[in-house]
């Protein structure tokens, strides 16, 4: 009982900043911008925006993918060191963290212009300039970029908690490394696999600065739409119908997610 | 131990920011005035230019200005929409003071508190949008022309609108990231007058703008300045005074007045309604007409002043500026923007959006959906499959 009075302060908060909020969201969604009579245009028109809808769910499940990638091996490492070793680690994988999003997305900017950094000493060398910037690979670059730290943290967390006597115990039962890693280890850290993905995945597919300084006006996401309704053109009902969508593709991609990994979850303590 | 000290310290926390207030209370008489003015459009203080609010506020030290910036007529309305009390000065241009004035959200100014205005020439008064004088006073006037880099683009083919639909520049042109700016640029291509409201010229200037879309690298605002200075684009369409302070910072930069005609506005500073600090606000707008602050000001803005008086005040070579003071023959082909109707401008804002999220790489982006639906359902019959097998084996393992 004590226990669930501590957590009302959350629960009102979760209530005032989150369930409201959303029944606001769900109310413009349904409603005529200029008679604010019920209306279902909103929705039907968002079919219009099926290729940007695509698209950021396309960019995102790369960069998420090769977050993963990187973030994987990145966590196993770290997690293998020396107790001391891995609190530097750590703090090193959060310090990009500390600074300003939005500069960290500038200073790539400057690097990758045509008349950037990394453009200024190609051309010295005498070589021609290379189209780094204004492309999707940039726009997945930057998310990666980003949102790396959001994947390696709940990896490392999961495979530094694993018990160490579950890989002694199956090394001693005959298992290569490759196996003891294929069975063990990676099965034991789904669940930060998990949190990594979603960790990346949503905040990549609602993304908006991103998009805009590092793509091009074909490049455009369904943030960057969201973000110039309640901008620049006031229309906060279509602007709520989107993220109304985007709130339901993003749950549809987080369940086929949770779904695989629980599956084989499953396996793991069957076998 | 410890357990004190941190007591004492959360004590201290609680009875900081009490002073902290009884501070701010204090000084109660002072007031806060909150301009919301365009970005890059007031002198200062660099290279040695005057610092207005900085005088200001060394002229009147009871009032402190909290000056914020706005990138487009349209991101200004909306902010004014949401938190209409917010300000007390804001600097509109020609349509948007007549949308607000059409929809009662500006006070009508005290000119008793202005008595500067008396400075303002003759041919700034009684304006289409605000024809009695009663809600604003002109800032500043200017139009719109081409900026490009000399460098890069051949003279030959400057002078008309199309430059901004040049191939041979494509990934180096910006264009205007609002719906106004941006589609008058494609009615003076295609000869309609800017105000039109006609669905026919306006899904024809739509086209042209997805036309131009593949071509452009950005659109942009205030980001112009440094996109242009550092080369990284080369055409922009953009306003005349800016190009003047541009081409302070890179010399190859030059300037043509389109000669299908162009853009001519004038920016006015007018009063939201229910501003909290009314008094202040016009005693701002009168500091900014005398010719004394408005001279050096603009001088460094490079746009064009309503008033002559301050001329006196400016620099002989920004006086014969041509680009800033254009001859009557170059005005003549200046078209002012009207406030469009409700319908016209949401329709607008529909076309524009449209040319904004215009694609044509849907087929491409299903035929990939499709085919990892396709392979995460695969994956699933394969996972199930794996599944009811093993079961099999074990139970069969154990003989039951």
């Amino acid at each position: 009982m004590k226990r669930k009075f501590l957590a009302a302060p959350y629960v009102v908060w979760m209530l005032l900043f989150t369930l409201v909020p959303l029944f606001i969201v769900i109310y413009f969604a349904f409603t005529d911008s200029i008679t604010g009579a019920f209306t279902l245009n909103n929705l039907v028109s968002i079919t219009d925006y099926a290729t940007i809808f695509l698209r950021s769910i396309w960019l995102s499940v790369a960069a998420t993918l090769i977050c993963l990638i990187i973030g994987y091996p990145v966590a196993y490492t770290i997690a293998q060191c020396k107790p001391k070793t891995q609190r530097i680690l750590h703090m090193l994988i959060m310090l990009p963290m500390c600074m300003s999003f939005l500069l960290r997305t500038l200073a790539w900017v400057a690097l990758l212009e045509d008349t950037g950094i990394i453009n200024n000493i190609i051309t010295s060398l005498g070589i021609t300039p290379l189209p780094l910037i204004r492309n999707s690979g940039a726009v997945i670059l930057g998310m990666v970029y980003n949102y790396l730290p959001y994947m390696i943290l709940p990896l490392y967390t999961s495979i530094s908690k694993q018990n160490p006597r579950l890989i002694e115990a199956a090394e001693d039962l005959g298992c290569n490394k490759v196996n003891v890693f294929r069975k063990v280890i990676l099965p034991l850290s789904l669940p930060g696999i998990t949190s990594g993905i979603t960790m990346v995945f949503v905040p990549a597919v609602s993304t908006f600065y991103i998009s805009q300084k590092l793509g091009s006006p074909g490049t455009i996401l369904v943030g960057d739409v969201i973000e110039s309704q309640f901008k620049g053109a006031y229309n906060p009902n279509l602007g709520a119908a989107m993220s109304l969508i985007l709130m339901i593709l993003i749950f549809i991609c987080i369940g086929i997610t949770n779904h695989f990994t629980k599956n084989t979850d499953e396996e793991v303590m069957m076998s | 131990m410890k357990k004190l000290l941190s007591i004492i310290l959360a004590l201290a926390m609680m009875i900081i920011p009490v002073f902290a207030f009884s501070g701010s209370t204090y000084a109660a008489d002072t007031v806060t005035l909150n301009v919301y003015n365009w970005g890059q459009y007031i002198s200062d203080g660099t290279d040695g230019y005057i610092d207005v609010i900085a005088e200001f506020e060394a002229a009147y030290p009871n009032i402190k200005v909290n000056y914020m910036t706005f990138d487009s007529n349209e991101t200004m309305y909306t902010k004014l929409q949401t938190d209409p009390y917010a300000y007390d000065v804001i600097v509109p241009s020609d349509y948007m003071i007549q949308k607000l004035i059409s929809e009662d959200r500006l006070e009508e100014l005290n000119f008793d508190n202005i008595p500067n205005y008396e400075y303002l020439d003759d041919s700034f008064k009684n304006m289409a949008y605000d024809p009695e004088n009663k809600y604003s006073v002109p800032y500043t006037w200017g139009y719109v022309g081409i900026i490009y880099n000399s460098k890069y683009v051949n003279e030959e083919d400057t002078g008309s609108w199309d430059l901004l639909w040049n191939p041979t520049y494509a990934g180096k042109i910006l264009m205007f990231d609002n719906p106004r700016d941006a589609f008058a640029a494609g009615e003076l291509l295609l000869g309609y007058g800017l105000n039109t409201e006609d669905e026919e010229e306006l899904s024809a200037v739509t086209e042209k703008l997805k036309e131009q879309k593949n071509l452009v690298q950005a659109y942009v605002m205030d980001q112009i300045f440094d996109k242009m200075e550092r080369e990284e684009a080369w055409i922009a369409p953009y306003y005349a005074g800016d190009y003047l302070l541009m081409v302070e910072e890179n010399e190859d930069l030059s300037f043509y007045a389109p000669e299908e005609g162009f853009n001519l506005f004038v920016d006015a500073l007018c009063i939201p309604k229910g501003a909290r600090n009314k008094e202040a606000a016009e005693l701002f707008i009168n500091f900014l007409c005398s010719p004394e602050i408005c001279g050096p000001n603009l001088e460094y803005l490079g746009y064009s002043t309503p008033f002559s008086a301050a001329k006196e005040y400016m620099d002989e070579e920004m006086n014969e500026n041509e680009i800033a003071y254009p001859s009557e023959e170059l005005l003549s082909k200046g078209q002012a923007f009207n406030a469009l109707s409700v319908e016209g401008s949401q329709l607008m804002n529909e076309l524009w959006l449209s040319v904004k999220t215009s694609d044509n790489v849907l087929g491409r982006y299903i035929i990939f959906t499709c085919a990892a639906l396709v392979l995460v359902i695969i994956l699933w019959a394969v996972l199930a499959i794996r599944k009811k097998r093993r079961i099999s084996k074990r139970c069969g393992g154990y003989e039951k």
